[in-house]
């Protein structure tokens, strides 16, 4: 077999390109919490924060195509292991887990975000897919507003005399222009999020995407090959800590919106 | 004591199966598991029926025959112990017990609890060893292995290649067995020449052999009779990462 | 029924009608020499078949354990095509795996003086001076070829820092000379054998028959020829031909029903093989290994052994007095009550320079001594006392755990008791068979083109087998010799010697394996497989196990054909043969134990000494000991069938020793 289907299509392979796109969506998950988190440096910082990676161009279509990529990898592996899976085992147990050494019931039955990998992910993907309409194509059918977060721009310049402030000073509704003026991201976020289901669902899926992380970290390093029963648990602890400190983070700002700790 | 037992019964492996119930009379608890099944079939053969079929061979845990999965447990769950080591103490009276074969794909059944593992073998035919000819070897000596890797090499080849790990997932995927038996010969000095060549082999075969994927849940660990590592999985990965990147470079 | 079974019979006997048969004269075909030149010069005088011609030779190999394996890989190597067979469903699991405690081999890496000629000797010693001298002189000299091949194989022996070999010493040596590899030696090098027959197997040279169980062997001009074969599956009855027929079948341990070999183990291939010709040799010899799990029950299917190092440490003892005795069976009195005047400490009485250490026979003997005299601990009758106690106070309870830690989690795995607390109970149990198939140096038996190795031969352990020695003979053999042995009949016989599977000859063995198959099955009576496998059992375990005498093995010959009717009309087998059928197999195999046990008591029965693990309760020292009678009893025994309902002849293969002074045993 060839280098290229060694890669893809062994199981092993299939593993790895899941652990390297996963650490990959990693990176990418904990970027953009950070560049979530500036909400709370006020409107300027986040709004200037999404000005510049706007100015990026080029590059930020090529990040924007490795990370769809990645997504694509990841989903695809996912699906074809999860296939592969279903059909190797097509019988269920009808006896219930119910070891001799009834103590030891927890190690056999694998814990829950283990088991639910594939369910989790999709529904990931799913949210993510909303999530992208919602702020990043700004469908306005589905943001629970009348608003439509097309028409929220911000004033770049900082101009004393008219007493607009740089990144901060909304412009009127039907001024500015997609890729003329900045997005006033700090104005559509706590629109956004003012809508309280939106915000639980937000909240849900975050939830559902630590609970994938918390297996899929420490899985990766198994799949990579890095795992030993030395590291397992410093590794395992990396990732239930990564999971809560991003979930925290994601969280924190829907929250501090719905309880208007930030306008 | 007195029990009851929900058996899986299939004459074959192109015919459905389905669960019959027999009792289990006057169990003693000193009484192996499989020995409450000789008793238990030697009354259905009083009765002129066909006795429930069971592979089992050595009874003392070693050869790796006895396949059954035990209240959902494959083996029974008492930790470290094969079916055939499993006593009846552990029971109370008046338990109902279930008693399954192995469910894979890669496993079908023969007849009741009667599993064909020959996929097992296929992946050792594959590169599951180190050609040597009779004979032509150095003496035994001349290359020292460091105590740690020939013990850590025997953690591994303790795999009494049961199918229990494969009984256990719910991806039905023989990572441990095949991580076992890749980790054996590459931790050993005589299986470096074939490294790369039975890392692609084995996997490719097991792949072939229709066993799901990893998902590091850990119940092949947990159910494993000799108690084998998942770090051996992580180790098998890390083989098929290097013969990639051999495979690449060269 | 029984008509039935008449028809089947002057069939077999129709086949065999030869005369060459009366005449029969075992010519052991030793080469001359001196003892230590002999192999190497019989390696040169054997011919050799031309490489180009190897693939066009056929082998059969039966039995898949460390002998027929390593033999079916070898011969594969060698270029021969090679069909090997097994009942388990993966050669891997042959019962040699079972084997724990290690390998010998003459490497002196210790450098404390072993050399192939002390392994020899103490070979010879051990089996109590009735094995052949040179092929245990052959068996020491290979052994160390064994070690470097398995460790070629990547077979991962115990190592000490430095990254060499560990040795440690096992009973009957004063060397440290045996490898092995945690407690799972047997599995392990099991695994390496296996490990090469795959690779034979992936190469096309061997093509493998799982699930699969010889039920004849077929004879064609006086020469084994080929098989025929059930497939467990399926039940399909297959015939398979080929130059060369070898058995590597294991012991026949089971024919007591409590044995520590496998369910599976069974006699089947060597007994069809003597009754279709080949001499049974010393068939009397068992070996009963002193530490063993006592039988809990009726239930019991199988026997666990315990390491025998259990006794470096553990103090063997009953009480003193009967009624004490009874009270612990009764559960009324707890062993930790009895005080230390009132227990006997039987071996260290007796033995006091060995103490608990002493041979495996004599300990075996001890136990079942004071249990027949009423002093069992267990309510079976059956049991004594194995006590850490002392040893626990001495080095306190971590190093016990740590010396013996897995052995003693073994014991509560299957007693639910404590070692660490209670004493355990241990009783002896039949281990291992040095008899089998008889052979010539080439290992051949007298009939030409069949070959039988490891412990389905009887060659090199005479009366008695030493630890660590099994692993070693049954590797010796498929590694080292056969593969070369095995091209001199080849060579002498040709290519062309090899029926097709639609001679008469398979034809008619195929149709006696199925009319035995349908008789099995249409018998209809009332009683299981099993319970005539125990019956049997008990039988032979009571008259022909660890103690013999003329009447009880008298009593027996008469028993086991009143038993074996018995079995033939009132025998129940559910199920039909074409599908898997459990009942069926163990049928078939307890018939031929039926049989096969009254060759056991007679071969018992003329046996007039005591030898290893043959004790004959008339034949002993004032003391208790086995007393040998090297005049008379200096021989194999090795027994040629007649015909059904016929008595078998006794044929005698005199043992000379030119090396080797033949002493008595003493442990005092």
């Amino acid at each position: 077999m060839s280098l290229a289907s060694n890669i893809f299509r062994t199981s092993l392979g299939r593993k790895y390109l899941m652990a390297l796109s996963g650490a990959g969506l990693f990176g990418f998950v904990v970027v953009h919490m950070l560049g979530n988190l500036t909400i709370f440096a006020g409107p300027a910082a986040i709004n200037q924060y999404a000005a510049k990676l706007h100015s990026m161009g080029p590059l930020l279509w090529i990040a924007r195509l490795g990370l769809l990529m990645m997504v694509g990898i990841h989903i695809w592996t996912a699906i074809k292991l999860a296939s592969e899976n279903k059909r190797a085992r097509q019988f269920q147990y009808e006896g219930t887990i119910e070891p001799v050494d009834i103590h030891r019931k927890n190690d056999i039955v694998s814990r829950y975000a283990a088991r639910t990998m594939i369910y989790s992910g999709l529904i990931i993907a799913a949210f993510a897919f909303y999530h992208l309409a919602h702020y990043t194509w700004k469908v306005p059918q589905i943001n629970g507003l009348d608003a439509d977060f097309e028409t929220f721009y911000v004033h770049e310049e900082d101009n004393g005399e008219k007493q607009i402030t740089a990144y901060t000073t909304a412009m009127p509704i039907g001024e500015g222009a997609e890729g003329e003026n900045a997005v006033d991201v700090y104005r559509m976020v706590t629109t956004g999020f003012g809508v309280w289901w939106i915000s639980i669902f937000y909240v849900i899926s975050i939830g559902l995407l630590c609970i994938h992380l918390s297996h899929g970290l420490s899985a990766m390093f198994q799949s990579l090959g890095f795992k030993t029963k030395a590291s397992q648990k410093l590794i395992n602890r990396f990732a239930c800590t990564a999971a809560w400190l991003l979930f925290a983070g994601y969280v924190s700002v829907p929250i501090s919106i719905l309880l208007g700790f930030v306008k | 004591m007195n029990l009851k037992l929900r058996v899986w019964r299939q004459d074959n492996a192109e015919e459905a199966g389905g669960f019959e119930e027999y009792e289990a009379l006057d169990i003693s608890p000193d009484m192996s598991f499989l020995e409450m099944l000789d008793v238990v079939n030697e009354d259905i053969i009083a009765d002129g029926e066909e006795p429930i079929a069971f592979d089992s061979d050595c009874r003392e845990g070693i050869c790796g025959t006895c396949s059954m999965v035990i209240n959902g447990v494959p083996h029974g769950g008492q930790q470290g112990t094969t079916a055939c080591q499993l006593h009846m103490r552990h029971f109370s009276d008046g338990d109902t017990i279930v008693i399954e074969p192995w469910r894979a794909t890669a496993f079908p059944v023969h007849r009741d609890l009667i599993v064909d593992r020959t996929s097992f073998e296929r992946i050792q035919q594959a590169g599951g060893f180190i050609s040597v000819r009779t004979g032509s070897v150095p003496d035994a000596n001349a290359t020292p292995v460091p105590k740690e890797d020939s013990d850590l090499a025997m953690d591994a080849a303790q795999c009494i290649g049961c199918g229990a790990c494969v009984a256990a997932c719910k991806n039905a995927s023989a990572m441990l067995f095949v991580a076992a038996k890749v980790s054996h010969l590459s931790l050993m000095p005589q299986g470096q020449p074939e490294r790369t060549r039975r890392a692609f082999s084995m996997v490719n075969q097991m792949d072939e052999e229709g066993f799901g994927n990893c998902t590091v849940t850990g119940s092949c660990e947990a159910v494993c009779p000799k108690e084998i590592s998942l770090d051996f999985i992580a180790r098998m990965n890390r083989e098929y990462g290097r013969a990639l990147l051999k495979k690449g470079c060269s | 029924m029984a008509t039935k079974k008449k028809k089947n019979i002057p069939k077999a006997k129709a086949v065999k009608k030869t005369s060459r048969r009366s005449k029969l004269i075992l010519d052991s075909k030793i080469p001359d020499g001196p003892i230590a030149e002999k192999w190497d010069k019989h390696r040169f005088n054997l011919k050799l078949v031309n490489p180009a011609n190897k693939r066009k030779y056929e082998v059969i190999v039966v039995g898949s354990g460390l002998a027929g394996a390593s033999a079916a890989a070898s011969l594969g190597e060698l270029g021969y095509n090679v069909k090997c067979f097994c009942y388990q469903d993966s050669p891997r699991r042959a019962h040699s795996i079972a084997a724990q405690g290690g390998i010998n081999a003459a490497k002196n890496y210790q450098n404390d003086g072993d050399s192939a000629y002390r392994l020899f000797y103490d070979t010879v010693k051990g089996g109590d001076y009735r094995s052949r001298e040179a092929n245990v002189y052959r068996l020491a000299q290979v052994s160390v070829d064994i070690i470097d091949q398995c460790a070629a194989q990547g077979v991962p022996f115990a190592r000490e820092y430095g990254g060499l070999l560990a040795n440690r010493s096992f009973g009957g040596a004063q060397v440290s000379r045996t490898f092995y590899a945690r407690g799972q030696t047997g599995q392990q090098l099991l695994l390496g054998a296996y490990s090469s027959l795959n690779r034979q197997i992936s190469l096309g040279k061997v093509e493998m028959h799982t699930r699969s169980e010889m039920l004849d062997v077929v004879i064609v001009d006086g020469h084994a020829k080929g098989i025929v074969v059930r497939n467990m599956i399926t039940g399909e009855i297959s015939r398979h031909s080929a130059h060369a027929v070898v058995l590597a079948t294991g012991g026949y341990g089971n024919v007591f029903f409590l044995s520590t070999n496998a369910m599976g183990c069974n006699v089947t291939a060597a007994y069809r093989a003597y009754k279709r010709g080949a001499c049974f040799a010393n068939p009397c010899f068992t070996q009963i290994h002193p530490t063993c799990i006592p039988v809990s029950g009726d239930h019991q299917s199988k026997l666990t052994l315990m390491s025998e190092s259990l006794r470096n440490d553990g103090r063997v003892w009953v009480p003193k007095d009967k009624k004490i005795a009874e009270k612990i069976r009764k559960g009324e009195v707890k062993p930790n009550d009895i005080a230390d005047k009132d227990r006997d400490y039987f071996l260290e009485r007796k033995y006091p320079s060995f103490g608990n250490l002493v041979p495996r026979d004599v300990a075996s003997r001890n136990a079942k001594e004071v249990c027949d005299e009423g002093r069992s601990v267990v309510s079976s009758g059956l049991g004594v006392y194995l006590d850490f106690a002392d040893a626990i106070k001495r080095m306190g309870e971590n190093t016990v755990r740590e010396r013996y830690g897995n052995l003693f989690d073994m014991y509560e795995k299957i007693t639910g008791s404590n070692a660490y607390q209670n004493p355990m109970t241990i009783y002896p149990a039949v281990h291992y068979t040095m008899g089998g198939l008889w052979v010539d140096y080439n290992l051949m038996s007298n009939l030409p083109g069949l070959f039988a190795i490891g412990e389905a031969n009887f060659s090199d352990h005479g009366a008695n087998r030493l630890g660590a020695s099994a692993l070693m003979q049954g590797l010796a053999d498929g590694y080292f010799v056969l593969p070369y042995t095995i091209g001199q009949y080849l060579a002498e016989n040709g290519i062309d010697n090899r029926p097709s599977i639609d001679d008469t000859a398979f034809s008619n063995v195929q149709e006696q394996v199925e009319s035995r198959i349908d008789t099995l099955l249409t018998i209809n009576g009332e009683r299981t497989p099993t319970s005539f496998h125990r019956e049997l059992g008990k039988v032979m375990w009571d008259k022909c196990g660890m103690a013999r005498n003329k009447k009880g093995l008298e009593e027996a010959l008469r028993k086991i054909p009143k038993l074996r009717k018995e079995f033939w009309q009132n025998l129940s087998v559910p199920g039909e043969n074409a599908a898997l059928n459990q009942s069926l197999e163990h049928a078939g195999r307890v018939a031929d134990f039926l049989e096969f046990g009254e060759l056991m008591c007679r071969d018992a029965l003329q046996r007039e000494e005591s030898c290893g693990g043959h004790f004959r309760e008339e034949h002993q020292t004032p003391e208790g000991e086995a007393k040998r009678n090297d005049d008379n009893f200096s021989y194999v025994s090795a027994w040629e069938h007649k015909g059904e309902k016929k008595i078998p002849q006794l044929h005698k293969e005199s043992l000379v020793y030119d090396e080797v002074k033949m002493t008595q045993r003493s442990y005092k």
